[in-house]
């Protein structure tokens, strides 16, 4: 099993037909993601690559295919937009990976989807895998950019803010020849569909999850959120990282949410949430796959 | 992107706030003329105002060892007297750093007769993905050693994005400040002028320490925004181009500014080894590793998912304008993006650049076989590291050796 996607899932792009969701959707099919519509206003009835259809809008797309999850890769300016398409379409789950998103249209797509049984991840995030049995995990749901080769099927959840610190675990772990049940990048935006917490709720209850490597970096509070409903809930061993000990305070670090204001968001707050919460604290990014295997 | 405090008083102008009458000028004649104007219009005294991205500029030193960034003066000779000060040398705040800023403009503004601060922010409250307003009766002072010692003086009002700030929360806000009288509505209608320039310019944040309870000449009762800061989403500026032109070069670090026109994003620190990483988190996992084993990172830069050879070459040229920088480390986690592609640049880099510092490269991802075999056959001393742990180790102990 798995969380949030399944080998199975039936997956539309949105923006398929755009450089950036070009490749990705390609990718996507060569590792053997149910890659089943597209979606770009004004190529309605045309295929991608001879074989994905394309619709002009994401609730056509979904009633024809069965589609339940879509990829988003338009460009920010149209991302909001894009969002609430899907969750007018009825998607189970929208990834949305456009990076740049202006943050005010995200408090309003928030605000709009309160309600909705739309699932949002990301965005300014790599998306999800679910890795199959196949070679280099072949076979696998990919929504995303992630690198499908680096993953393989195991029972370990990885829950991220930062894109290549999630491969950088997931590589730890497969060169270990410990597997993943489902990887999820959450993105690195102030505010995005889903949090440490929402991902780490459902590895608990997901019966091939054994442990969970959950990454974090400086900015917000989502770290302490997750790390104080661990400590009282959470029945699986949790190994983390937090990345910034070194940021200075009131800069931007790469990620628009990755900024320590007013003295709130340090690595350092967030590193005693997470020994308070029996959390294994990785040392060094090197050292995140190991410190979990420890504890399992 | 930070705004200066004249420039943040007009876009709340714009949308109907009250702030002191006053003009910018850049030369000690420019301001003693709008202290003249201003004395002719009635205002009894003239606020000289150091225009820098930073706060703390009353207190702050110049460099030429003239005190105070921010002067209050009776007479236009006298507003002529203090510009001449304070342009075109460097203030020092306790928020600018030793280095300090250098002060090429000032606000002339009139200093009104103040009887009570406050202080008001509007910022998004991450935890519920929704703007807050928060103010508190302590005023002019540091809002986050209020926080710390005097919680009970702050008040937050969360905002629905979705219908904005209504009168009434405005209301409870001014009645929580203890205004009485006529200065509820008119605290009602300035905040929500406060408010909707916050959203209508995409800040992320919009600070009025102080807002200040004035008597005017006629001994009326006022609300005035006497000090403004405001920052607005970097995201967002593609869609204000009137903002767009508010950037102001000569607050930003020469080489943020040249690797901005790379897409590269840099941010300079104070250490002695620089590092060249694809990602946000992976840039920040690297710095904190590098530290982790003893050194001191001197910046932070992410080339991004897609990196090319050009970016490579440009990052090395960047990196190594920093004279702190007694050494590299390079670590990408190529997922998609090819490992060749960037032995390929950092080979084309080295030689460009004639680098003689010592150079740590940890390729690690797609096609990383040839990658690694493009750097060992370039000729160049290149020292390789296995695991991210074992490149920063072998960087920080290169340096020490240097």
């Amino acid at each position: 099993m798995s969380i949030l996607v399944t080998p199975k899932t039936r997956v539309l792009i949105q923006g398929i037909t755009g450089s950036f969701g070009a490749r990705h959707t390609q990718l996507s099919l060569a590792y053997g993601t149910q890659v089943v519509a597209g979606v770009t206003p004004g190529k309605g009835g045309q295929f991608f690559e001879n074989k994905v259809p394309i619709f002009d809008t994401a609730a056509e797309a979904a009633k024809e295919t069965g589609a339940t999850a879509s990829a988003i890769f338009v460009p920010p300016a149209f991302a909001a937009d894009a969002i609430l398409e899907g969750v007018d379409a009825g998607l189970d789950l929208v990834v949305c990976i456009t990076e740049g998103i202006p943050v005010n249209d995200m408090v309003k797509v928030k605000r709009a989807m309160e309600g909705r049984k739309t699932r949002l991840i990301g965005p300014n995030c790599p998306g999800i895998v679910t890795p199959e049995a196949g070679k280099d995990s072949h076979g696998g749901c990919r929504i995303g950019i992630s690198p499908g080769y680096i993953h393989k099927q195991g029972d370990i959840g990885v829950v991220s803010r930062s894109g290549t610190l999630t491969y950088e675990a997931v590589w730890q772990l497969t060169c270990r020849g410990v597997g993943q049940s489902t990887c999820v990048g959450i993105g690195g935006d102030p505010v995005n569909g889903t949090s440490h917490l929402d991902v780490i709720k459902m590895f608990n209850a997901d019966p091939a999850t054994r442990g969970i490597i959950m990454i974090g970096e400086i900015g917000g509070s989502t770290e302490e959120e997750a790390a104080a409903w661990i400590k009282q809930h959470c029945k699986k061993p949790v190994a983390g990282f937090i990345a910034g000990a070194t940021a200075p305070p009131g800069r931007r670090m790469g990620h628009a949410g990755a900024i320590i204001s007013g003295g709130k968001g340090t690595a350092s707050a967030k590193i005693a949430a997470f020994r308070d919460a029996g959390i294994g604290v990785a040392p060094t990014p090197s050292e995140m796959a190991d410190t979990l295997l420890k504890m399992l | 992107m930070n705004l200066q405090e004249y420039q943040a008083k007009e876009l709340l102008v714009q949308h109907g706030v009250a702030v002191p009458a006053g003009d910018v000028c850049t030369t000690p004649e420019a301001g003693a003329d709008i202290a003249r104007q201003l004395l002719a219009a009635g205002e009894k005294l003239i606020a000289v105002k150091s225009q820098i991205h930073a706060g703390g500029r009353g207190k702050g030193t110049f460099k030429n060892g003239y005190q105070g960034g921010v002067k209050i003066c009776k007479t236009a000779e006298d507003v002529r007297e203090k510009a001449a000060a304070m342009l075109g040398n460097v203030l020092v705040t306790k928020q600018t750093g030793p280095e300090g800023r250098p002060v090429s403009k000032l606000l002339i503004t009139g200093a009104p007769n103040i009887k009570k601060e406050f202080y008001l922010a509007v910022l998004l409250d991450r935890k519920s993905s929704r703007p807050i307003m928060i103010a508190s009766t302590e005023g002019g002072v540091d809002i986050e050693e209020v926080a710390a010692k005097t919680p009970d003086r702050i008040v937050k009002e969360p905002i629905d994005p979705a219908i904005g700030l209504m009168p009434y929360q405005a209301r409870k806000i001014a009645a929580a400040l203890g205004l009485k009288g006529d200065l509820i509505g008119q605290a009602a209608k300035m905040l929500a002028g406060i408010y909707k320039t916050w959203w209508e310019c995409d800040a992320s944040l919009l600070e009025i320490n102080p807002l200040c309870f004035i008597l005017t000449n006629e001994n009326k009762e006022a609300l005035l925004a006497v000090d403004a800061k405001l920052s607005v989403d970097d995201n967002a500026l593609y869609r204000h181009p009137d903002i767009q032109d508010m950037r102001d070069l000569a607050e930003e670090a020469p080489l943020e500014i040249e690797a901005s026109k790379h897409s590269l994003n840099y941010i300079k620190l104070d250490g002695a080894i620089a590092c060249l990483v694809n990602g946000a988190g992976l840039a920040m996992a690297t710095m904190d590793i590098i530290q982790h084993f003893g050194g001191r990172p001197a910046n932070f830069l992410d080339v991004g998912g897609g990196a090319s050879k050009e970016q490579v070459t440009a990052a090395f040229r960047i990196i190594l304008q920093d004279p702190n920088v007694k050494g590299i480390l390079v670590n990408i986690f190529g997922g998609i993006m090819d490992c060749n592609i960037i032995a390929a640049g950092i080979v084309a880099a080295v030689k460009e650049t004639g680098l003689k510092l010592p150079l740590v490269v940890r390729l690690e991802g797609n096609n990383v076989k040839a990658g690694n075999k493009t750097l060992a056959e370039s000729g160049l001393t290149i020292i390789r590291g296995g695991s991210m742990a074992d490149a920063a180790q072998k960087v920080v102990q290169a340096v020490s050796g240097t």
